[in-house]
């Protein structure tokens, strides 16, 4: 499974007035197995980039591949391309609307077709993988749950179709931390189990540092830079041009760095920052 | 496609029409309305169309926005159209089975399309060259007189003011939520009409429960803000009647004239 994306250019309202374009010339690929972490200021075209990925949107120009098979010409069958590529968006739990959580994560699954018997053990698996319980909330409302729960049924509901790709739009955003870290968790253990791709969009420079592979910076509708997390992240000063910071942990030891020369460090997270600084400090592992 | 609805949205501009006072607008507005139905033949439709080329012209809104976002409305016309043409009787022009055309029918359909035609073109020329804000605020002062006898004008004022606030944010959502849907692979295009007006559930429920969200939201931060009515409440910007609004009132006095004037003269057909 792969996804390539090729020169992709999106203009809202062409000829209209607030004609703007949302993407210009956007290329990359994104391996089997790999989690891309999206990052951009607001408006830098991140979310009309997502929704090429499944067909929401045509582009204007361009292509986009999926698995090989390109999906902007027209010819595909949609309910193919969405069953494939799982799209959460923002805020996915305003789109419940099933009288209990069971029915609503089994919607997606139901409109392409499976046959009713599969769709109970596509639910339970689909709910187990975001950590809830089909026996304890699966006749419940959903409009009962916490906030942080109807999030994990919405995802559920879409990675019920087994996608192959699953791309998710701030999949953190307002949520509070203890929740925020289930969600997190809740990512590692869908990419551990399913090995699918996974992309995400995050304003949380923290998240796309510990869980991605490779980051892609958005700007002004164009890929400004992409690479690892250590390498974006080491240009700190072009991303505060762009608007975004680097992560936390990038920033104390930056911080530390510059008040005490000898702890020199790249850490992106806690981890490898206490094992930086462990390291600095002689005679420390005795 | 739900964004291409633009009916009751703003175009902005600068144009004498944009700058004219908010009130003169409204009473243009309905003024016109009155007229078309004052029309009795072809001839007053031609003036009326001519007038209403010359606002738009003079507004300098494009032609293609108006009509696409009217698309919508004018399946509605359509539909009135048919059912006026083959429910009138009358001398008989064309006969198939159950369905006659008569030659009133006939007339009266291209008569009423013309007249909800220009009816809804020209009420959204008002709407699309008017700030929402300044289309209630002159609102509200219209209806001063009527507080004397008891009616919340600025009450009226401020429903009118949010609801067509909420216009485009409700469509926005509606837009996200069928995106969402759709991104779970909902189809909303096929089937018969039972099926496909099922399949507006899951966007209606949704919909619903974001409206009541939002309307909360909007009430809280009112009184956050000390909103308590508008009992002793200024204005930051008082509106006034200019040079331009004169004239527009003395060109809708001669159009008045002219419109009665046409229902003397013989008809085109």
């Amino acid at each position: 499974m792969s996804i390539e994306v090729k020169n992709l250019t999106y203009i809202y309202n062409p000829g209209m007035p607030g004609e703007t374009r949302a993407l210009d010339g956007v290329s990359f690929e994104v391996h089997d197995g790999e989690i891309l972490g999206i990052i951009g200021h607001t408006g830098s075209g991140k979310s009309t980039l997502l929704q090429h990925l499944n067909g929401l949107l045509r582009p204007t120009s361009g292509q986009v591949f999926v698995d090989g098979q390109c999906i902007t010409d027209g010819k595909v069958r949609l309910v193919d391309i969405r069953r494939k590529v799982g799209l959460v968006f923002q805020y996915p739990e305003y789109q419940l609307f099933e009288e209990t959580v069971a029915k609503d994560v089994a919607f997606g699954p139901r409109n392409t077709g499976l046959e009713e018997s599969k769709i109970e053990n596509r639910v339970r698996a689909a709910l187990s993988l975001v950590g809830l319980d089909y026996d304890e909330i699966g006749e419940s409302s959903p409009f009962e749950l916490s906030g942080g729960q109807k999030r994990r049924v919405a995802i559920a509901g879409v990675l019920a179709m087994r996608p192959s790709v699953l791309i998710l739009d701030e999949p953190t955003a307002g949520l509070d931390p203890a929740a925020h870290r289930e969600i997190l968790s809740m990512i590692r253990t869908i990419h551990e189990s399913m090995g699918i791709i996974i992309i995400f969009v995050s304003h949380n420079m923290g998240d796309i540092a510990s869980l991605s592979d490779r980051v892609i910076v958005m700007d002004k509708a164009k890929i400004a830079m992409s690479g690892t997390p250590q390498e974006v992240f080491s240009h700190d000063k072009q991303l505060a041009a762009m608007g975004l910071d680097v992560p936390p942990v990038r920033s104390i030891m930056m911080q530390i760095a510059a008040e005490i020369p000898s702890i020199q460090s790249n850490a992106l997270t806690t981890q490898e920052a206490a094992e930086d600084i462990r390291r600095a400090i002689p005679g420390f592992e005795q | 496609m739900i964004r291409d609805i633009t009916l009751g949205q703003y175009y902005p501009g600068d144009s004498p029409v944009h700058r004219l006072d908010a009130r003169t607008k409204i009473i243009g507005t309905l003024l016109y309305i009155i007229e078309l139905f004052i029309v009795n033949n072809y001839w007053g439709f031609v003036i009326a169309a001519a007038a209403l080329f010359a606002v738009i012209a003079l507004s300098r809104v494009p032609v293609k926005f108006i009509f696409r976002g009217l698309s919508a409305v004018f399946i509605i016309i359509a539909f009135t159209f048919l059912l006026n043409l083959f429910m009138v009787d009358g001398r008989v022009l064309w006969h198939w089975k159950f369905l006659t055309i008569t030659y009133e029918g006939l007339s009266r359909a291209c008569f009423m399309a013309i007249r909800l035609v220009l009816l809804i073109i020209g009420s959204s020329m008002m709407t699309l060259t008017t700030k929402p804000i300044e289309l209630t605020d002159g609102l509200e002062k219209l209806l001063k007189p009527f507080g004397l006898i008891g009616l919340p004008t600025h009450e009226i004022a401020l429903m009118m003011t949010i609801a067509l606030r909420f216009i485009p944010t409700l469509m926005e959502e509606t837009d996200k939520i069928i995106k969402a849907q759709e991104a779970r692979g909902a189809d909303f295009e096929s089937g018969n009409l039972l099926q496909r007006a099922k399949s507006l559930i899951p966007i209606l429920i949704p919909l619903f429960i974001s409206s009541f969200r939002i309307a909360q939201d909007l009430a809280l931060a009112m009184e956050a803000r000390c909103y308590h009515g508008g009992s002793g409440r200024t204005r930051m910007n008082e509106i006034h009647f200019g040079k331009g609004d004169v004239v527009a009132a003395i060109l809708m006095v001669i159009f008045l004239a002219v419109i009665i004037a046409s229902r003397f003269i013989p008809d085109l057909f």
